[in-house]
């Protein structure tokens, strides 16, 4: 998977859990979950729509590596 | 076969109509206890209604798109040997507001101060002085459409809705928020205490459960709140239940889960008989919850069934914060964010992760050496994630 294809992904599943905010509007190298306003039971429903989406595990070790849009399209292209 | 009238249900302090969007049922239906019959919507979105008797649907009193109050009836149910009903006989359009239950916000205290005293002697039912009181209504202004000019409460609602401009729907929704914690506030003579709690071990717990789990499968922390709270309200019972005059101990431990509208507001709807549910099964159920809570699909048990509120700031907010308690409820339990802090432990200074726990409660029913026993509960429960 690219970067780009990561990217659409994340857009497509931010969209489903925050469809009021403009995806193309937030800072790549912004908080996500300040720039959705999403809680920690949304943030685990994104990581299980993401896990499902594209068959990868993502353990909670590695929930820091999705905290940009920037670091988890790069992080979801090399489990990709 | 006799006919009982279905009504509009209060679904909180906070409601005092709603709104009939969608029917499930049709006349000549068969219902059964828990079916949902109808959809209705209220200032904190849409809400399923439930039926709790068996019985079959005789007629529709209220049409789609049309609001009512709360009491109203909006549809006649035959059930098998019921009793015969209080209200209008079947054939008659549904009763007068003044003969109405009163909805729930509108039961002050008969001592408390009456902003409505210039119209005493005007005739006024109940429930509208009631709700005049609540809403800040000069009853000498309104006109009454009762029995030989008695004011109703429909008059009441009429002069309130005559006198405000038109409101989103986020503004409705705080304007509710406010009525009902305005209330909490002014009725209920609340207490606070505080606790830090040292939650090291659930945290290390929850990640040691959680390392080898599909994230469909993972707890969160906010899950091991709730049901630590849920076991403290069952050894402490005069912290769980309703005051509506007096204060009536729940049997079942039914805790409100405080959760964040995207746009604004916040609900609180039960998990009901979370002190019996292991942790999976209270991830679940607020996972389910929330995601409905969200979606505006929440059923009427959801809203009027809890019997104490759980508030989180998460992971991400502050240190601590003080709820006001949900009327007709008598405590609620806010839990500030997680945060590393320097710690004694063991005899030594050491970074800890550490949760200030707030308890607000009602001296009308408990003091602070129960409080305290109560938050002393909760502490002791997440030192031991593993039984809860």
């Amino acid at each position: 998977m690219t970067r780009d294809e990561a990217m659409a992904v994340l857009a497509e599943e931010y969209g489903a859990i925050a469809p009021d905010v403009d995806f193309a509007e937030v800072d790549p190298k912004g908080d996500v979950r300040e720039a959705f306003e999403i809680d920690s039971m949304d943030f685990l429903n994104l990581v299980t729509a993401l896990s499902k989406r594209l068959g990868i595990a993502i353990p909670e070790a590695d929930y820091p590596e999705l905290t940009t849009l920037d670091d988890a399209a790069t992080y979801l292209a090399a489990k990709g | 076969m006799t006919t009982v009238p279905f009504r509009m249900p209060s679904l909180g302090a906070d409601m005092e109509e709603g709104k009939l969007v969608e029917w499930m049922i049709e006349p000549g239906q068969h219902v059964a206890h828990g079916d949902i019959v109808a959809v209705v919507e209220t200032v904190k979105g849409a809400v399923e209604i439930e039926v709790f008797e068996d019985a079959e649907v005789k007629r529709l009193l209220v049409a789609l798109g049309e609001t009512v109050e709360v009491g109203t009836p909006i549809a006649e149910l035959d059930v098998e040997g019921a009793p015969e009903p209080e209200a209008a006989p079947a054939a008659e359009r549904p009763a007068p507001a003044a003969e109405r239950p009163a909805p729930a916000p509108a039961a002050p205290p008969a001592a408390a101060p009456t902003a409505a005293a210039p119209a005493a002697a005007a005739r006024v039912s109940p429930a509208a002085r009631a709700a005049a009181r609540e809403r800040g209504v000069d009853l000498s202004a309104v006109t009454g459409s009762g029995p030989g000019g008695a004011i109703v409460l429909g008059d009441v609602e009429a002069a309130v809705a005559e006198a405000r401009p038109e409101v989103s729907p986020l503004e409705a929704l705080r304007q509710a928020i406010g009525q009902s914690m305005a209330r909490s506030k002014r009725e209920i003579p609340h207490y606070y205490l505080a606790h830090h709690i040292d939650v090291t071990p659930a945290t290390e717990w929850l990640a040691a459960t959680n390392e080898g789990r599909e994230p469909d499968r993972r707890l969160l922390l906010g899950a091991l709140f709730v049901k630590a709270v849920a076991v403290a309200a069952r050894a402490n019972p005069n912290l769980n239940g309703h005051y509506e005059g007096a204060f009536k101990p729940s049997e079942a431990v039914h805790v409100g889960v405080a959760v964040a509208l995207r746009g604004g507001g916040l609900t609180a709807p039960a998990i009901h008989d979370a002190d019996t549910l292991d942790l999976d099964e209270t991830m679940a159920r607020m996972r389910d919850l929330i995601g409905r809570a969200r979606a505006g699909r929440l059923r009427a048990s959801e809203m009027a069934d809890p019997t104490i509120t759980v508030t989180s700031l998460g992971d991400r907010g502050v240190e601590a914060m003080t709820a006001v308690i949900m009327p007709p409820q008598v405590a609620i339990v806010a839990f500030g964010t997680p945060l590393v802090r320097p710690f004694v432990h063991d005899g030594a200074v050491v970074p800890r992760t550490v949760v200030s726990v707030t308890l607000s409660a009602d001296h009308r029913v408990s003091d602070g050496r129960l409080g305290s026993r109560f938050l002393s509960a909760v502490e002791a429960s997440l030192a031991k994630p593993e039984e809860l």
